[in-house]
């Protein structure tokens, strides 16, 4: 199993599955209540363009977040995914 | 009759308020934006002999209690007691919305569902099994489509008679949180029902499921009622400890991830059927990669701001010219009508003028927004936040500022009241106090006439550009000031953008008229109520005290000399000009005399001296002391300052033309006074709304305050400047 990733290094149009969720308080807090818990399959859809925050497909739903909260997010690469 | 207590509880954007308006035939704000509803709203409506009465909640996520939206859907859903809570789901994203829906039931509140949206979720090749989910939960489940009423009256009817059955209590569900929580959970229960312990209020099991999240909310009531609270305090922090020691996790992120396991496995047993295959790129994500494209997005979003304020000047000119002219009638009327005196003054200049002034711009504001509306409402307005957030966040603002600052003027025409309010779907409350203090700099549609009048006057034909100008400064303005607070007063770090992009839908022209309808209302009725009432006390501060009797027999003595002197039969033309000019002279004199003597007159002289350095002079002192009541005021106050001293009232000649040959003004005067209206003090009605916001009149008073001698500082530093380079 490769090392997982941080939710930040990866392209649009990459997929990934959400490895852990490591962001306390209120931070955390949002994120899950967004359902972006282990096990949940995300892809990148888009970046703002000042690449920062990032758009996540997931769910059915686009999500978005900055940079510097998805490094708080690990993920791996989904398996057969382009990139 | 039978009557229905009803809840609407869901994410935000699921469309609650338009199933409210559909079924109480209400005319609520909805918009695709998620935080629209800030506010609990109530409705009534009878359905098939059953009375209901509705309440429209702010969309939330959770029922944890940490922003304002999330307190006030919870502790409506607690104290409220609804028979039944409808549960507003957006089908096309089932499993995030069941989140809110699986909580409301751990509440112990009968629920039935709405699997909304159900247009869209069909569309994307969605088939949810309304009725095996119904069963899976123990509760009515029904498809909506709450934009075309359909599966509505159904939704009532199924509401209401799941209201019957349980007579608004039923057991919570119960999830299991796994081997590291449940131990723990049943000893807490087990205490909670020994002791009694705020019984009644709460299930015993979503109590200690509180006390594992650390609710704060919770946690205070639990200190008033008892000494268990300790004793649960104590159980929670050391099963912290040992999920952080074991795990390195918290009880919170298990509950989360438990939840969320638990849903998934009930769309697991064949609820949720998804097409097969990769899903087709959808129409939002196609639109998306062109709108908030790297280079095309920014220069996309530049242009659609710039078309939409040259759309509403040019088509709100000539409307805007109607109704001008309508308040000229009036006045012309009213004038022809009464006769000369006290009465007519006050009608004429008080009442007419007064509200007139404020009337004309009614037809911008409308344009400006069923515009706004239009972009909030197709869901551009979701990524302009998007893009933006990265900009802000340098100021110390968040991507959710843009929302606040486009409401409050941020697209000149707004009202920084709606504005203040739109702030609260900023969850930080530092983040969310910087937009509040800075949102009120933006170009409202009070502070739009002057701002018109004077750029009319002193750089014609190029308004538009001296108003885009403008409207940049108070951006500009706006985020420096945003940047300092937030170094300085309001020091923190940033909250998280953890935000929804809601796919782009067209938006409805019901929707659309309802938000520029409202908005508008709003306008108007303060005209009619606050802003007349505020001209009446204006023109009689400007009024009275009136001349004393021998200054108003001199002029009067004066008058009759030279009328008496026009009525010899021997003089020619030139000298009886030459008389009717000095009869106009004495009138004018007189005027001016009885303007200064006025209360008013007084204090705008009496001001003179600390407002000079800015180059405004007494009658302009009288109309910014005006304006701390309503920003309307200011135009309408010029108008009455300057025709009470006008050379011949007959000749209404507009506000513009005066400034236009009075020797008192130039460019420089009028840059200065933009600048200063542009910044100071906001109107009262949006201070008592920052108060409110902001939770202490501490922020609102550093409103007026600061902003004050902000404004009058940048002033000084205009007029002064520019005198110095002689521009003035
Ligand atoms: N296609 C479709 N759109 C809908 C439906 N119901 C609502 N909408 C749209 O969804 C958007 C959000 O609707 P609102 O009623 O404002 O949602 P809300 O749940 O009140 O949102 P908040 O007040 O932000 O919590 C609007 O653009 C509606 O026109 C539906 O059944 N189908
Ligand atoms: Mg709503």
């Amino acid at each position: 199993m490769p090392q997982p990733l941080r939710l930040r290094e990866l392209k649009v149009g990459q997929r990934a599955v959400i490895h852990t969720v490591s962001a306390q308080g209120e931070l955390g807090r949002r994120i899950r209540d967004m359902g972006l818990v282990p096990g949940t399959e995300v892809e990148v859809v888009g970046r703002a363009p000042l690449k920062d925050p990032v758009a996540l497909r997931m769910k059915g739903f686009t999500l978005s977040l900055r940079n510097n909260e998805a490094d708080y997010v690990l993920v791996n690469l989904a398996p057969g995914a382009a990139g | 009759m039978e009557r229905v207590k009803i809840a609407l509880a869901g994410n935000p954007n699921a469309g609650k308020t338009t199933l409210f308006n559909a079924v109480t035939g209400a005319r609520q704000h909805v918009g695709n934006y998620p935080g629209i509803t800030v506010e609990k709203k109530e409705g009534f409506a009878r359905v098939d002999g059953t009375e209901f009465h509705i309440l429209d909640l702010p969309g939330t996520y959770s029922l944890t209690a940490y922003t304002q939206e999330e307190l006030v859907a919870r502790d409506a859903l607690v104290d409220e007691r609804p028979g039944v809570v409808v549960g507003v789901l957006n089908a096309a994203a089932l499993e995030r919305n069941l989140y809110l829906a699986v909580q409301i039931l751990e509440m112990g509140l009968p629920l039935a569902l709405a699997l909304n949206m159900m247009d869209e979720a069909r569309k994307q090749g969605l088939t949810v099994d309304a009725a095996r989910l119904g069963e899976l939960l123990g509760c009515p489940v029904v498809e909506t489509v709450a934009r075309t009423g359909e599966g509505v009256g159904e939704l009532l009817r199924a509401a209401a008679g799941h209201a019957r059955a349980t007579g608004g209590v039923r057991a919570p569900l119960d999830i299991s949180y796994g081997p590291d929580l449940d131990p723990v959970l049943a000893r807490m229960v087990a205490r909670i029902q020994e002791e009694g312990f705020l019984a009644g209020r709460h299930p015993a099991r979503w109590l200690a499921l509180k006390y594992l999240e650390a609710d704060e909310q919770v946690l205070a009531a639990g200190r008033a009622a008892g000494p268990l609270a300790a004793e649960l305090e104590g159980m929670a922090e050391r099963v912290a400890d040992h999920c952080q020691r074991t795990l390195r996790t918290s009880p919170e992120a298990i509950i989360a991830d438990s939840r969320y396991g638990f849903i998934a496995s009930l769309l697991r047993q064949g609820v949720l059927t998804r097409p097969d295959g990769p899903s087709r790129a959808d129409f939002s994500d196609m639109l998306d990669r062109v709108l908030t494209h790297r280079v095309a997005g920014p220069l996309g979003m530049l242009g659609v701001l710039l078309a939409v304020y040259w759309a509403t000047f040019t088509l709100g000119e000539h409307p805007m010219r109607w109704v001008e002219a309508l308040f000229g009638l009036l006045a012309g009327a009213a004038d022809a009508a009464l006769p000369d005196g006290l009465l007519k003054s006050l009608v004429v200049s008080g009442v007419i003028d007064g509200v007139g002034g404020v009337m004309g711009f009614v037809p911008l504001i409308m344009l400006m927004f069923l515009f706004i509306a239009f972009l909030e409402d197709s869901g551009y307005m979701a990524r302009i936040a998007y893009m933006l957030d990265r900009v802000f966040r340098i100021f110390g603002l968040h991507g959710c500022s843009v929302m606040p600052f486009i409401v409050s003027g941020g697209i000149a025409g707004g009202c920084a009241v709606p504005g203040v309010m739109a702030a609260r779907t900023l969850r930080s409350p530092r983040e969310k106090l910087a937009t509040l203090l800075t949102a009120p700099f933006m170009t409202c549609g009070a502070k739009l006439p002057v701002f018109l009048l004077l750029t009319g006057v002193f750089f014609p034909g190029a308004e538009a550009t001296a108003l885009f100008l403008i409207t940049l400064g108070a951006w500009a303005a706006a985020l420096l000031v945003a940047r300092l607070l937030r170094s300085t007063v309001i020091k923190g770090p940033s909250t998280p953008f953890v935000m929804e992009l809601p796919p782009y839908r067209l938006p409805t022209l019901r929707g659309m008229l309802i938000h520029t309808w409202e908005r508008t209302w709003q306008y108007i009725k303060k005209a009619g109520t606050v802003i007349l009432a505020i001209s009446v006390l204006l023109w009689a501060a400007m009024t009275f005290p009136q001349l004393p009797r021998e200054r108003a027999a001199m002029y009067a003595a004066e008058r009759e000399a030279l009328a008496a002197r026009a009525a010899d039969p021997g003089l020619d033309q030139a000298a009886r000009q030459l008389l009717a000019e000095r009869l106009a002279l004495v009138d004018n004199t007189e005027r001016e005399a009885a303007l200064r003597h006025s209360l008013a007159g007084r204090t705008g002289a009496a001001l003179e001296t600390i407002t000079a350095p800015a180059g405004f002079e007494w009658r302009t002192n009288i109309a910014l002391v005006g304006g701390f009541a309503a920003k309307e005021v200011i135009v309408s106050t010029l108008g009455t300052a300057y025709s009470l001293g006008e050379t011949d009232p007959e000749d209404a000649k507009p506000l513009a033309d005066r400034l236009r040959v009075d020797p008192h003004w130039s460019r420089l005067h009028a840059v200065a006074l933009i600048v200063f209206i542009m910044l100071y003090a906001p109107c009262f009605v949006t201070v008592v709304a920052i108060r409110s916001e902001a939770g202490s009149w501490r922020w609102a008073a550093f409103s007026v305050v600061f902003n004050t001698a902000l404004a009058y500082a940048l002033a000084v530093a205009v007029f002064q400047g520019g005198r110095l380079l002689a521009l003035g």
